[in-house]
Formats: structure tokens, C-alpha cells, sequence
């Protein structure tokens, strides 16, 4: 069975193809304005790395902010739910699970079976996401990878009180000013956002193994500031970013076994009518 | 083929007339010779209504909350307030529009901001201390304004020292009103309103009680129609009425034949606080699912007065005939009038902490057989939405499945409609396993 799961986030697309279960292609691009564009494309594109056509594929699922312009798709799953199924997919052991993205942070509890039992979000508030690093490094004049780097050299910690994106920025803007070593405004940044992240987490509970997921789960900066902020270890599944197309895919299987079952069970009792009668 | 029978309500027309001849008269009350005077919605009404002639009240909560159910008015009457002062938008909602409608001397219903001769104000929380009083500045300051304490403790504290408190400032309140007035306060009037206080209380209780059948006989975003009249003035024959001859023995009636609210009903919801006014069609949303709304202790408790029984039970407060009560006297009914406020009006304990919200939200959560709660972390009303999150650890420590979004019950700008309702649908479908069972 070959299934696709589409992850149409507000900055990123990302695209997985799956048999019976085993990854076939992935890829990813930006979202764009067009976002219905870009992600027929990436989809297409996808496709013909795996040699395949849109109608060897039994099911996709779509998942994202932006999950409604994957027309192609014939399901959606909400991006929390997407998170959970790719994350116990992947880590059977995870229970919390920490999605930050380009416009959302959010803290997931999961049971072992991948369902969401609680879940928080980082409502209105650009300070807690990948957005926001984005506009620091640019601050900073720097690339988002060599200030994930550089933060990792800080040997001091500076309080970042500023509680919303654009007052974030001109709290740098002062640091940058006041001659503050780049390292040390790239760590300030980076703990702010685990601040906000973990602070969103521990409503959910913070319960092992919590697993990081999402594009600043790239971010090895970051991941160290979130590590220190919840004083636990924090896993990072290797392509990080993929999680949501992954769970996507893994919803279109069950969809698709699901639809089977239904089918199995219509027969069965079309088969019972067909004896009584 | 749907679950259950449903239908609309009988009496929904006579509600809404009395709601809409209500904010009419306070507008033509000069015209007649009438007097008008504002105040709080929360309690205390029939005591300047029991003055001589004819009197209209306008209460400032529900008016906000008018204000607040029209996206483009609300931002316009939000404007102008921040203009005025630059308020900080965690100020009360319903006050900014209600300021702002004033600065703008524009009526919600109609015409000019009609200005009150006094204001009776009951302070219960640091919003309503300042609110009238404020409103008043506009204009110069030149409405008398009394304003009364009614902080004497939780429902469980109230002994007769509580009750003498208020009741004592109630009877400076008469004084005042007499003197700016020129009127007096007339017993039997206030006897007849407190008497009609109870049954509007206790019986939009009783109301509320027969939602615990199922399926529900209402879902709460009619009930938030139903709960306005008493905001309104529930010392008033009409309101008190509707509440006991009407909608009770309707509702009553619903349970008796199974007439649901909703005719999916697959799943009982428990809610929280005011709900972003402006977007009521977040409850049929989730209608789709099968999901009712159907009980939270401030639709319950923002008028209806309750106790909790020997067992623990959260119950409807006797009326004055259970209780063999006959008012005798001006004293009687003021310490009457101050022992139902104070100990049945439920909604006044979590200001008192959040063990109380925690204990009488899991009862209500469990005598009205909710499955799972979604809260609205109201940014318009700081005291209804404080302990919400201790409430949600509360709720899931009973089993109850607990989901939030922010918004604010009056200003459109602080509430995301789509992205509250892709948490609902991620709620709904991933954490309590429901399918949409319509469009």
C-alpha cells in the first residue's frame, strides 16, 4: 500500500511517500504565498523521485496550517494529531512531545498509541517560534545556523523579558548596542524561546521521554536552552521537520485499513442479509 | 436519522421582546417622567427599583456584552475609549465598550447616550469600583453615585455579621436614593421585588438543574440568551415570571417528552466564563460533532443562586415558599434579599480562591454528566477567567478531558476564530474520538 502525507506549515512544505510502512521519497520547500502551488509541486516533485504517479497512491492525508490547499489530498489530520502518530512512530517511548515551528509552538501529552490526550499552544505570541529566531538572526546578521552555533560558545546568561516578537527585537537591537559579544544575544534568544515553550509544556505535564520536533528542533542551539529550561534530556528524531508529513502518512494507512475494515464488515453483512432472506 | 426530537423554544420570542422593551424603556424613561439610574448586573436591583413611579435601569455587563455581539461596533466603541484614555486592553471589555459608547454619546439600541440621574453601583471586582464612576467623568461627574461592598466572603462564610454588613450599606443606599431622588422608597414595592429577586434566582436555577437530563433540554448558547434577562432586572414581575411560568415549566415540559436541545447529541460539554460574544457560532460548530454545551458555573450562577445540599449536591436555593418565608417588613426583605445574594450566588466564591471554583466545577461537571470541558481563557474579564488553569487540572484529575483557547468575550480583536476551531477539531477528533456527524 503506497500512501502520502503532506505537511503545508506557514513557512515550509514537507512531503512523504510511503510502502507498506517504509519510507519511499521525501522532500521540502518553502510554502510561498501560492501555497496551493507549492505544494502540488513539492508533491509532484516527490512522486517522480520515487518513480511513481498521483495514481499509484492509494491515500494522502494533509496536515498544516495551511493543510486545506493540498487539494489532492483526501484526508486531513490536525497538526497535533499528525505530531503524536509520527512521533510514537518513530519513539514508541515519547509522551511529550514539543512541535516548534516557523508560527506555532505547541506542547503535546501522547499516549502509547500515538492519540493525543492534552495538548497547549503558544496562542498569539511570534516570541515562542521559528519566526522569531529568523528575525534575530537577521538582527544579528547572521545565518539562523551559525547563530545556533555561536550560542553554544556563550558562557553568560542575559534575561530577554521582552514578551512579544517586536519587543524582542528591540531588546537585541539594546544588546547589540551595548557591544554584547553576538554569542551571548544568540543564547539570550534561544532561552527566551525555550522560556515560552517550556512554560506551555509544563501544562501539559512534562513527562519522559519528551521528544522535540519541528523546524528549530534543527536548531542545536535552541535544544540545548530547552534542555536546561526543563532540566530533562530532550530527543531530537532525525529529520525533525518531517514529523507532521510522516504522522500524515501514517493517518492516510489507517484510513485506508480503516476504510478496509468497513468495507469487510458492509460485505459480511450483505452476506448475512443475502443467507436470512 | 436524528438522535433525538428537537425543537426551538416557545417562549424565545417573549424573551427576546422583554430584553429589547427593556433597553427601549431606559432609553424613553425621561419622556414618561421616569427615572433611570445604572449599576452592576450581578445583584441588588429591587431596591432602586422599589422607589416611587416609574424607574429604569440599565446594567453595565450586559450592555457591554450587547455591544460585544456586534464585531464592527465593539471595535468602533473600543477605539474610542483607548482613544479617550489608551486603555490597556486587559481592562474589563464590557467597560471599554461601555465607555467608549458614552465618548462616542451614542446609544447600542439607538439614538443619544441617555444619561442616568444616579448611579447604584455593587462593587464586585476592581473593575466595577471604577467603572461608573469613570463613565460618569465623561460627562463631568455629575451623576450622585453610591456605590456598596458586597466582598463579605464565599457562600459557605456567610453568617449574620456577613449579612449585617451589606445589609447596613443597603440601608445607606435607600438614604441616598431617597435624597437625590426626592422619592421615596416604597416597602410594599420592595417586598414585591425581592419576592420577584428569589424567583427569577432560583428559578432559572431550577432551570439549569433540568439540563442535567439526557439528552439536555438546552444547549448553552440559548441559555445565554435566557440568563440575560436576569442580569437585566430580576427584581422586575415580567423577568420573574418568564422565569417561573414560562421557560421553567417549558423546560420542564422538554424533559418530560425528551426533546433535546440538540438532536445529535453525542457528547456533553462543560464550558467556562463568558464566551466571545461576537462569535456565538463557535457552539454550533461544535454541534456538528454532536457536542452540546450544556452547563458552566457562570451561566448557572451569574443569576441563578444555588447551595450545596447534605451530600455535597450543587442545588437550586429554595424560593420563599419552600422555605415558608412571608416578607414582613423593609428589614426583613433587605436581609433576605442580602442572605440570597451572599449565599446563593455561587459565581461570588472563586473570587475567594481557587479551591472553590475547583470544588463546584467538578460537582457541576459530574452531577450534569459532562464528558470532556472546553474553556475559554477570557482575556476580556480577569475575574472570571482567574483560576481557570487550576480549574483544567481540577477537571482532568476527575477524568474529564479539558480543552482551552484564548479569546475575549468582547473585543473581536483578541480572538482567532480559525485557529479556535482547529483546536476544537483536534480536540474533538483526536482526544474524544468523535466524527463530524454534519456540515
Amino acid at each position: 500500500m503506497i500512501v502520502g502525507g503532506i505537511d503545508v506549515g506557514g513557512k515550509n512544505v514537507h512531503v512523504v511517500i510511503m510502502k507498506d510502512g517504509e519510507m519511499l521519497a521525501k522532500g521540502d520547500s518553502p510554502t510561498g504565498i501560492q501555497k496551493a502551488e507549492a505544494a502540488e509541486r513539492l508533491y509532484d516533485e516527490v512522486l517522480e523521485q520515487a518513480s511513481l504517479k498521483r495514481a499509484d497512491v492509494e491515500r494522502v492525508v494533509a496536515t498544516g496550517s495551511a493543510s486545506k490547499r493540498a487539494a489532492f489530498a483526501q484526508g486531513m489530520i490536525a497538526d497535533a494529531a499528525a505530531d503524536a502518530r509520527g512521533v510514537i512512530r518513530l519513539i514508541p517511548s515519547a509522551r511529550t512531545i514539543i512541535d516548534v515551528g516557523a508560527e506555532e509552538g505547541r506542547a503535546i501529552k501522547a499516549s502509547p498509541e500515538g492519540k493525543v490526550l492534552d495538548f497547549a499552544i503558544n496562542e498569539k505570541c511570534a516570541a515562542g517560534t521559528g519566526t522569531f529566531v529568523e528575525a534575530m538572526a537577521r538582527a544579528l546578521e547572521i545565518s539562523v545556523e551559525d547563530m545556533a552555533r555561536i550560542s553554544l560558545e556563550s558562557t553568560r546568561s542575559i534575561p530577554m523579558n521582552a514578551q512579544c516578537a517586536v519587543f524582542g527585537e528591540s531588546e537585541v537591537v539594546s544588546l547589540i548596542h551595548a557591544k554584547t559579544e553576538k554569542r551571548d544575544i544568540a543564547r539570550a534568544v534561544h532561552d527566551a524561546i525555550a522560556g515560552r515553550i517550556a512554560s506551555v509544556a509544563r501544562i501539559v505535564g512534562l513527562e519522559k521521554d519528551v521528544v522535540l520536533i519541528g523546524g528549530m528542533a534543527r536548531n542545536v542551539g535552541f535544544v540545548e536552552s530547552l534542555r536546561k529550561e526543563i532540566g530533562m534530556d530532550v530527543v531530537v528524531p532525525d529529520d525533525p521537520d518531517f514529523v507532521g508529513a510522516l504522522g500524515a502518512a501514517a493517518a492516510a494507512t489507517a484510513g485506508v485499513l480503516e476504510e478496509e475494515v468497513e468495507a469487510k464488515v458492509v460485505e459480511k453483512e450483505k452476506y448475512e442479509e443475502g443467507k436470512a432472506s | 436519522m436524528a438522535k433525538y426530537t428537537t425543537k426551538g423554544l416557545d417562549c424565545w420570542g417573549r424573551a427576546k421582546e422583554l430584553r429589547m422593551r427593556y433597553y427601549k424603556d431606559y432609553a424613553e424613561a425621561h419622556d414618561r417622567g421616569a427615572l433611570r439610574w445604572e449599576g452592576g448586573a450581578w445583584s441588588f436591583d429591587a431596591i432602586p427599583q422599589a422607589l416611587e413611579g416609574e424607574v429604569h435601569v440599565l446594567t453595565e455587563e450586559p450592555y457591554g456584552a450587547s455591544v460585544g455581539a456586534d464585531p464592527k461596533l465593539q471595535v468602533k466603541y473600543q477605539e474610542a475609549a483607548e482613544g479617550k484614555w489608551g486603555c490597556a486592553r486587559d481592562l474589563c471589555a464590557y467597560m471599554r465598550n461601555y465607555w467608549g459608547g458614552i465618548v462616542l454619546g451614542e446609544y447600542a439600541f439607538g439614538g443619544k447616550w441617555p444619561r442616568a440621574d444616579f448611579i447604584f453601583q455593587n462593587q464586585i471586582c476592581c473593575s466595577h469600583s471604577k467603572w461608573l464612576q469613570v463613565a460618569d467623568e465623561i460627562y463631568g461627574g455629575t451623576i450622585p453615585y453610591f456605590c456598596f461592598d458586597v466582598g463579605a466572603g464565599p457562600y459557605d462564610r456567610i453568617g449574620e455579621r456577613q449579612i449585617n454588613y451589606v445589609v447596613e450599606q443597603l440601608y445607606d443606599g435607600i438614604e441616598f436614593l431617597e435624597k437625590v431622588t426626592g422619592r421615596k422608597v416604597v416597602d410594599e414595592k420592595l417586598i414585591q421585588n425581592v419576592q420577584n429577586t428569589y424567583r427569577s434566582a432560583c428559578y432559572w436555577a431550577k432551570t439549569c438543574e433540568l439540563n442535567q437530563a439526557l439528552p439536555a433540554p438546552l444547549d448553552e448558547k440559548t441559555m445565554f440568551s435566557l440568563y440575560v434577562l436576569g442580569t437585566l432586572e430580576k427584581s422586575n414581575k415580567e423577568i420573574a415570571d418568564f422565569y417561573e411560568k414560562e421557560l421553567y415549566a417549558e423546560v420542564k415540559d422538554r424533559v418530560a417528552n425528551n426533546i433535546a436541545a440538540v438532536a445529535g447529541e453525542q457528547c456533553r460539554m462543560l464550558g467556562d466564563s463568558q464566551p466571545p460574544w461576537g462569535f456565538l457560532r463557535i457552539f454550533r460548530y461544535l454541534e456538528t460533532y454532536g457536542v452540546v454545551s450544556i452547563a458552566s458555573l457562570y451561566t448557572f450562577s451569574l443569576i441563578g443562586w444555588f447551595e450545596l445540599d447534605e451530600n455535597g449536591n450543587v442545588v437550586p436555593y429554595p424560593t420563599l415558599e419552600e422555605q415558608g418565608i412571608t416578607i414582613k417588613d423593609r428589614d426583613h426583605a433587605l436581609r433576605l434579599l442580602a442572605e440570597g445574594e451572599l449565599k446563593g450566588k455561587l459565581m461570588w466564591a472563586p473570587f475567594y480562591g481557587a479551591t472553590y471554583k475547583n470544588e463546584l466545577v467538578t460537582k457541576i461537571a459530574k452531577q450534569w454528566k459532562c464528558d470532556a470541558a472546553i474553556l475559554h481563557l477570557n482575556r476580556g474579564c480577569e475575574g472570571t477567567a482567574q483560576h481557570q488553569m487550576e480549574m483544567k487540572i481540577a477537571l482532568q484529575k476527575i477524568g474529564l478531558p479539558v480543552m482551552t483557547f484564548e479569546g475575549n468575550m468582547a473585543d473581536e480583536r483578541e480572538f482567532d476564530e480559525a485557529r479556535a476551531k482547529r483546536l476544537m477539531d483536534l480536540f474533538l477528533t483526536e482526544t474524544l474520538g468523535l466524527k463530524k456527524i454534519a456540515d
